[in-house]
């Protein structure tokens, strides 16, 4: 009886602690703005990507704006969306795995090779259907190599 | 450790009464008699059965993932199983291996001594494979370069390091026939071929039962991610609603339909199945809507 009863309230107290550590990925302002400026990504990606699969007809001055404002975003100082202690095992609301924090280099230079492949895309997006098409490749190469390493995928 | 104990139990059967029935299978050579390779074939093979995703060295890009000397590893609850070498070389890789050995080890698991593979090779998937495209496969297979250093041994101990119990592991998780069954046309048949057998989709995207067999019963419904934390998503038409073009596509690009790009391991499935015709992208998209997948009913 006794022994039940302690089981019992040491599963309430474990329960009580795990949830205060455990804390929201989604209230935490640093995350949520990481997560923000990738939608950014996305959105931007997004009007280039249906020209380049013609699902929308081909505006070389659209183009040219959707494809600045990606080279914009992606030459952000992100340092501080990344603070310690933000990743999936520490919290939830987060996709971001444990190894950005022990690989910070490599996850620079993936940074880095987005920022390049997406001011090759500006130079690129005005120059017709065909040269946006070649520079979707290398852009979508560059968020994937980082997804593939450091993303969790969705719960 | 319910699946231990059953394990334990196969492997008596194997030891005992089962013995002769959980000896390995092969093919008969007149199944492989008469075929010519095709290298285009073999290399369009390749890249549907995604080979270099474990046989290329971890972390390998570009022409990197052509040397197939093998290293990544693969942690289960039997153990650490590591992908062999299979490159071009005659002693540390294959090869020197005939058509009838590769089909051996790709239809039945069977190695050139008679030896069960783990199934941590897919070949439950496989198996599914025509005879055709492997001959094809094994040709172009020769053509990649040669790495003479081997790859290291598995790390599984006691008692999942006896190969002959696999058999019993073979006898009730190998699959005869396809887990989609009905009238297809012939685009919704190339899509089953694709992901059943070569694209081997299910070993990730279905859930697996305790003894590390995949529950055919919830065919392609995801599951946890065994690597990490997150699901395997599910890729049945009640579950993912992207239209039969989102798929095909992100099969090519890695783009969702929000422009996402794809994480995980599935970079490395699009790496091969961006390699892939339009034809077999648009078909495995096709098979992928099937009503008959959803809520798991694809096997009744
Ligand atoms: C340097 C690494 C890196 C690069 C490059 C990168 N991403 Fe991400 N992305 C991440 C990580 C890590 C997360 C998970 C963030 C989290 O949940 O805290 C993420 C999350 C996302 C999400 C989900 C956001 C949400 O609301 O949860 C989208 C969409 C996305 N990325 C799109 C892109 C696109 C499009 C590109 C290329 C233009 C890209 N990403 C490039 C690392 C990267
Ligand atoms: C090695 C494991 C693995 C294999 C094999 C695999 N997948 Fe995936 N797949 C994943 C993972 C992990 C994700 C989640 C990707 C992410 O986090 O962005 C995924 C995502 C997907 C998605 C996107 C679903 C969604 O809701 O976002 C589709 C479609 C898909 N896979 C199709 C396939 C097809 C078709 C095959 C066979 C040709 C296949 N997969 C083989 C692991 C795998
Ligand atoms: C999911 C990872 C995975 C994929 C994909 C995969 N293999 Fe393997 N393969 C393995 C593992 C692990 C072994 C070791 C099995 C064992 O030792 O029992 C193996 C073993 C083999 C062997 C036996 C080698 C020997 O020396 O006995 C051959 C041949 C082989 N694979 C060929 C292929 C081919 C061809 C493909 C593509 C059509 C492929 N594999 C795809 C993981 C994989």
């Amino acid at each position: 009886m006794f022994s039940v009863r302690k089981t019992a309230l040491a599963a309430a107290l474990i329960g009580a602690t795990a949830g205060a550590a455990f804390a929201d990925g989604h209230a935490n302002p640093a995350v949520k703005a990481r997560q923000q400026v990738m939608s950014l990504y996305a959105f931007h990606l997004g009007t280039l990507g249906a020209m380049a699969q013609g699902k929308m007809d081909y505006d070389a001055e659209m183009a040219t704006k959707a494809a600045s404002n990606l080279a914009a975003l992606t030459s952000l100082d992100q340092s501080m969306m990344w603070p310690a202690g933000t990743d999936s095992g520490s919290m939830e609301g987060t996709r971001a795995k444990a190894e950005i924090w022990s690989n910070f280099p490599d996850v620079g230079a993936k940074g880095k090779a987005l920022a390049d492949a997406s001011m090759a895309m500006k130079e690129a997006a005005g120059g017709g259907l065909e040269s946006l098409q070649a520079a979707m490749g290398p852009l979508g190469g560059a968020c994937g190599a980082c997804h593939k390493a450091y993303r969790e995928p969705e719960s | 450790m319910k699946w231990l104990t059953a394990l334990l139990i196969l492997l008596f059967a194997g030891a005992g009464v089962g013995w002769l029935l959980t000896s390995p299978e092969r093919v008969s050579p007149d199944q492989l008699a008469g075929i010519t390779p095709d290298l285009k074939l073999g290399e369009q093979v390749f890249y549907a059965g995604g080979c270099a995703s474990c046989h290329a060295a971890p972390g390998a890009e570009g022409d990197d993932k052509l040397i197939l000397a093998g290293g990544h590893s693969f942690p289960s609850q039997f153990g650490t199983f590591i992908a062999p070498n299979i490159s071009s070389d005659k002693n540390a890789g294959i090869g020197g291996w005939s058509d009838e050995d590769l089909a051996n080890a790709m239809l039945h698991g069977t190695s050139p001594e008679g030896q069960h593979y783990y199934p941590a090779f897919p070949y439950t998937s496989y198996a599914q494979m025509n005879v055709e495209d492997i001959v094809s496969l094994n040709a172009f297979l020769k053509t990649l370069p040669a790495v003479a250093t081997p790859a290291p041994a598995h790390e599984v101990g006691f008692p999942f390091n006896i190969r002959r119990a696999l058999g019993g592991w073979k006898l009730l998780f190998a699959r005869s026939g396809w887990v989609v069954t009905g009238d297809l046309t012939p685009e919704q048949e190339r899509g089953r071929y694709l992901v059943e057998g070569p694209g081997h989709c299910g070993e990730c995207h279905t859930p697996r039962n305790g003894l590390g067999g995949l529950d055919l019963g919830k065919w392609l419904t995801g599951g946890p991610n065994p690597s990490g934390k997150g699901k395997i998503p599910a890729l049945t038409p009640d579950q993912l609603d992207w239209s039969q073009g989102d798929i095909a596509e992100y099969l090519k690009s890695g783009f969702t339909p929000e422009y996402d790009s794809a994480g995980g391991e599935m970079v490395d499935v699009i790496a091969n199945t961006s390699k892939l015709s339009d034809a077999d992208r648009a078909a495995i998209a096709a098979y992928l809507k099937l009503p008959q997948l959803a809520a798991g009913d694809a096997s009744d």
